[in-house]
């Protein structure tokens, strides 16, 4: 797919650490309002693919593009969050001394600057917001429980919604179903199919179940480059696939 | 937008500090001045200015709770912005000696006629006149600290690392301000005030004045820390303290929210130290000493890191220790401060401020509990607030309990 049409577009990236190629030559198209699933042994480069997007690594070379036009490598975390781009960490990071809901209402979509957050005050339609995710990620009944009390699967959770919160254009999500049971996993996959309905998103799972339930277009990446592409039984069927995940 | 900031501010917690502030801004004053010598109730002068002091120092600790507790940090150099604010008063407090000095020198302080300098070095002008020294009170740390942490936010010094620099900030200054020809009276700083807008220094109304401006300052900044922290803005501080990166992937620029609160203390730092040198009539280079700003960081860890009360209450409380350990057992005084501080650290991570919110709290769901069981309707209340809870998002919260449960967490 051409750049100019793309919503993501990474272009022969690569990215070192101390001699190691952690990312080789990897290129990737995501389409406007596409879901697509990232899968790959450990070690592949899934997370450091997503550390480049976001701005937290820079890459040695390549070229990556958001909505065709505005080039990541230069912006910072913060610029490339306000263009909507919006992460799920692989570790579920939330902030665990504040309430779900303040968890909530500071991933909102407002203004961030200092003077803007400082004489912030909260409108209705915010609180509404706030509600409607709470229900959404079915936390309303711990909205004052502190984030730190709460389980690794309603932490991934809290996480995603301070991620819907955001409403951002493209959502990336590393590992969003690890640490849950199966009826939490399969009800992860329901609300990520939800939220693909209006929102491009980029999940990163090794729980094929799961991928599978998202019947998407899976893009299996392998030291650092994209090994195959195509459907889950397209890629399944890949001798090479199967190799890598076997040979493990 | 203004009054719902301030609003912001007041709870119970914040009316209770407020009404034992008010009672002891006009009590001792009143006890003071008002009260013969010889009654019970008579405060004496020098009990006067040395509370005063530890006003000023709870003033500086507040300044570190907001940077330290809050935004996680961990300041080490902060004495050297109360010792900046002390020397701009100093250095209006001098020219007001005019010709009193020893050397009778209408326009030279005493020292640089010692030194034979010929004129006022150029950075003295203006301070002959109130409003200049104060305004240069607020700038000169704040422009210090604006620059110390645009370089350093910027470029993502953290924890320990920029706790040395601060360190180091402080440690520079001192010996810069040790040298004779820095024009700042070299090692033996400025002292011999006489007066203070046009009041003697030593008269008893200008002592209790400047204990009740004490006060009062303390208590418009904890107002300012109060509605700063129980913001929006607070609640951005207390997630980049506990996950500093996950708060620009929202979208969050860390280093704007850092030079803020850092800027604003840095000034509040100096406010204290201004009000600090009048009363105590000398300003040297030892408040640069790189072991007053660790001392802070000890009264605020004692109190309660993050409460703002506690930076308070353990400012005065340490200070009053200090004070009679340095009489009675002057040898044992620093062994007790570093044994006070091992103890709170293993034992009392949330200080006092903790502990006692922490049994107020049990004792509140214990009496809940009773309640319920004993046949009244309303179930038992949820897990307490969090510290940075605002006021103005649910009725439930407005009325929270003291902070049981963030314990501060290093950044990733
Ligand atoms: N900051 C870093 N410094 C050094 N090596 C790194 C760094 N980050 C990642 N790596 C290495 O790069 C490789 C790719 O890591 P990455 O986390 O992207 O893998 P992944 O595909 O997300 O794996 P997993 O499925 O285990 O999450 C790994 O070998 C990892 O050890
Ligand atoms: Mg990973």
């Amino acid at each position: 797919m051409a750049r100019s049409s793309s919503l993501l577009y990474l272009d022969g990236v690569s990215v070192s650490f101390d001699g190691f190629k952690a990312l080789n030559e990897l290129s990737l198209t995501i389409a406007p309002g596409e879901m697509r699933a990232i899968i790959g042994p450990n070690g592949a480069g899934k997370t450091t693919m997503m550390d480049v997007i976001t701005g937290k690594t820079r890459p040695d070379s390549g070229e990556v593009f958001f909505n065709g036009t505005v080039d990541l490598t230069g912006e910072d975390e913060a610029s490339i969050a306000e263009l909507g781009i919006g992460r799920k960490f692989q570790k579920p990071t939330v902030f665990e001394s504040h309430t779900v809901w303040d968890n909530l209402e500071l991933a909102l979509k407002a203004p961030r600057g200092p003077f803007a957050t400082l004489f912030h005050v909260i409108s209705g339609a915010e609180k509404k917001q706030v509600d409607h995710l709470l229900d959404l990620i079915r936390l309303g009944s711990k909205r004052n429980e502190l984030a730190a009390n709460l389980s690794h699967g309603q932490k991934q959770w809290l996480e995603i919604g301070m991620l819907l919160a955001q409403d951002p254009k493209l959502l990336l999500v590393d590992e969003p179903a690890a640490g849950m049971t199966d009826a939490e996993t399969a009800e992860t996959a329901e609300l990520l199919k939800d939220i693909a309905n209006d929102h491009s998103v980029v999940v990163v799972e090794h729980d094929m179940v799961f991928v599978r339930s998202l019947g998407v277009k899976v893009t299996v990446l392998h030291e650092g480059s994209v090994l195959a592409e195509g459907s889950l039984d397209h890629v399944s069927a890949n001798e090479r696939v199967v190799e890598v995940y076997l040979g493990r | 937008m203004m009054s719902s900031f301030l609003f912001r501010a007041m709870d119970a917690r914040a009316g209770l500090f407020l009404a034992i502030m008010a009672a002891v801004i006009i009590l001792v004053p009143a006890c003071n001045l008002l009260l013969p010598e010889g009654s019970t109730f008579h405060v004496p002068n020098y009990a006067v200015t040395l509370m005063g002091k530890y006003l000023t120092y709870a003033l500086l600790a507040l300044a570190v709770d907001l940077v330290w507790g809050y935004c996680g940090i961990l300041s080490l150099g902060h004495a050297a912005f109360f010792a900046l604010g002390g020397y701009a008063m100093g250095m209006y407090l001098m020219r007001q000696i005019g010709t009193r000095g020893v050397y009778g020198d209408p326009i030279l302080p005493d020292f640089m006629v010692f030194l034979n300098w010929g004129e006022l070095p150029w950075y003295w002008y203006g301070f002959d006149m109130f409003w200049f020294a104060a305004l240069m009170v607020l700038l000169v740390p704040g422009v210090l600290a604006f620059v110390f942490g645009w370089f350093a936010f910027r470029s993502r010094v953290t924890g320990v690392y920029l706790s040395i620099i601060t360190q180091a900030l402080t440690y520079a200054l001192l010996l810069a301000f040790f040298r004779n020809d820095m024009g700042f009276g070299g090692n033996n700083g400025l002292t011999d005030f006489k007066d203070i807008l046009g009041f003697d220094i030593q008269a008893d109304t200008t002592r209790a004045g400047l204990f009740a401006a004490s006060g009062l300052a303390l208590v418009l900044c904890f107002l300012i820390c109060r509605a700063i922290t129980r913001s929006k803005l607070g609640k951005v501080l207390v997630a980049v303290r506990d996950a500093e990166s996950r708060t620009r992937f929202l979208g969050y620029r860390v280093e704007h929210y850092k030079l803020f609160v850092w800027t604003l203390s840095a000034m509040m730092a100096g406010i204290a130290g201004a009000l600090y040198v009048p009363q105590v009539g000398i300003i040297n280079p030892g408040e640069f000493a790189p072991a007053n700003s660790i001392e802070v960081v000890i009264w605020v860890a004692v109190g309660g890191r993050g409460t703002l009360v506690g930076a308070v209450l353990g400012a005065v409380l340490v200070n009053f220790a200090k004070t009679w350990f340095t009489a009675a057992l002057p040898d044992i005084w620093l062994f007790a401060l570093g044994g006070l501080f091992v103890v709170v650290t293993l034992f009392l991570p949330k200080g006092i401020v903790g502990i006692v919110s922490q049994g107020w709290t049990a004792l509140r769901q214990r009496k809940i509990s009773e309640d319920y069981e004993a046949g009244s309707d309303e179930p038992p209340s949820q897990a307490p607030q969090s510290p940075a809870s605002p006021a103005n998002v649910s009725p439930k919260t407005s009325s929270s309990t003291l902070p049981a449960d963030a314990e501060p967490q290093p950044a990733e």
